[in-house]
């Protein structure tokens, strides 16, 4: 069998798969990193998403075998390690940018990513054109595009801590 | 999905060699692949992944045209100052491929090879009047797409790069699916002094030309010129997602919006 070798949130892990096991399943079976999520299994909801060298991809439809020599990030890799929440999870909390939950580790992962290419700065039209690759059944998205726009503040420096979503 | 071995080649040579195994598959970024065999619509024996020959990748201009490997994944080709600066119509056409995750994995060359009836890249290569390069020899766009899922590809041929002629005036529009994002029916149209391309994708089996909107478009350039041009519904797509008859009348509305975005 082929053996893979990669750094899921900065360990490095080697293990023996087959050609056909999906990178998802290597992570949820075999690295029991289970906070990434299968939905539709087809590409098209994005609750898979995870990083690979920095870039979001949906991890039910690449190979096992094709992220070998690469560097993942799931979403248990963003918390610091006390516990710190990345600022994209901490939005999603202060902005109840969630209700069921099983998109959220894709949102959050492909949100970082899209305010990761947009160092500019980001506009509602934007977050909402760049999330057309996840879905989410319970929120109507509302809440999700607010949360984004907040962290992409914190992520690019114009504010220290998530804006109130009182305000 | 059924198991099969993997092969990484390092060069073109290699690959060739893997692939003359009539059951083995190329794979690169595997957005349509890796969905077909899981539900095991085929049976590969191997997979030979592509991706590490570096041979294949980049984006370059040479002389009149611009020439992409067949490993460039899409994001790459949205975002190349250079492919804007030259053919902004085919930039724009990749940067609205799928969603982000898929335009960060899928490759120009799966896209075209595959020829898939829904995929946007078969429009800009008939579109554009671009030449397939492959491991043997260079294919006119209008031999490469022969059918459904078929091109001019020999078993065990790989393409390995796509050269697209600057053109004067190109433009693209789709109507996608809301839900796969996969097109319904687009158009690309490019205007070469006075050479007029018209491409469907997405409406037919495969993408195909539309002889009279050419004709009409070389005598006058605006998207008015194509607005009583019926497309016949005859051989198009009819599925759950639209009837024949709607992606015709589709067809007309993409090719008016394609020369509109053309300038």
């Amino acid at each position: 069998m082929p053996q893979v070798t990669l750094t899921v949130n900065g360990q490095t892990h080697t293990a023996e798969v087959e050609g056909r096991t999906l990178l998802v399943e290597l992570l949820r079976e075999k690295l029991r990193l289970t906070g990434t999520h299968v939905g539709c299994d087809t590409s098209q909801c994005g609750a898979c998403v995870v990083h690979i060298n920095g870039e979001s991809v949906k991890s039910c439809t690449t190979l096992a075998v094709m992220a070998n020599g690469a560097q993942v990030t799931t979403i248990e890799g963003l918390a610091a390690a006390d516990g710190t929440l990345h600022a994209m999870q901490e939005a999603f909390r202060e902005y109840h940018a969630l209700q069921c939950g099983f998109c959220t580790p894709g949102m959050v992962m492909s949100a970082i990513d899209l305010v990761n290419k947009h160092p500019d700065g980001i506009t509602e039209q934007q977050i909402r054109e760049g999330l057309e690759g996840n879905l989410c059944r319970c929120t109507g998205y509302h809440n999700i595009v607010r949360a984004i726009a907040a962290a992409a503040d914190v992520m690019h420096g114009k504010r220290t801590e998530i804006a109130s979503a009182a305000q | 999905m059924y198991d099969f071995a993997y092969h990484k080649p390092g060069s073109v040579a290699d690959a060739v060699k893997l692939l003359a195994d009539p059951d083995a598959k190329a794979i690169s970024g595997g957005h349509t692949l890796l969905p077909a065999l899981k539900h095991r619509l085929n049976k590969p024996s191997a997979l030979v992944d592509l991706s590490g020959i570096a041979e294949l990748r980049g984006i370059k201009r040479v002389g009149n045209a611009i020439v992409i490997g067949a490993l460039t994944r899409h994001v790459e080709v949205a975002t190349s100052a250079e492919v804007a600066a030259a053919i902004p119509a085919l930039a724009y056409m990749a940067s609205h491929i799928g969603d982000v995750q898929v335009r960060n994995r899928g490759t120009i060359g799966g896209s075209v090879s595959n020829n898939d009836p829904a995929a946007d890249y078969p429009a800009a290569v008939l579109g554009l009047g671009a030449t397939v390069h492959t491991s043997s020899r260079k294919i006119a766009a209008d031999d490469f797409f022969q059918g459904m899922f078929t091109t001019a590809l020999e078993p065990g041929e790989i393409l390995t790069a796509i050269e697209f002629p600057i053109v004067d005036k190109a433009g693209y529009a789709k109507m996608k699916n809301p839900a796969s994002r996969y097109v319904m029916a687009g158009v690309f149209v490019s205007k070469a002094g006075g050479a007029v391309r018209v491409a469907v994708n997405g409406a037919g089996p495969c993408v195909f030309r539309q002889a009279a909107m050419e004709a009409a478009l070389a005598a006058n350039w605006s998207p008015d010129a194509v607005a009583n041009i019926r497309q016949s519904p005859d051989n198009l797509n009819a599925d759950i997602h639209g009837s024949a008859e709607y992606r015709a009348h589709l067809v007309g509305v993409m090719a008016r919006r394609a020369v509109a975005a053309a300038g």
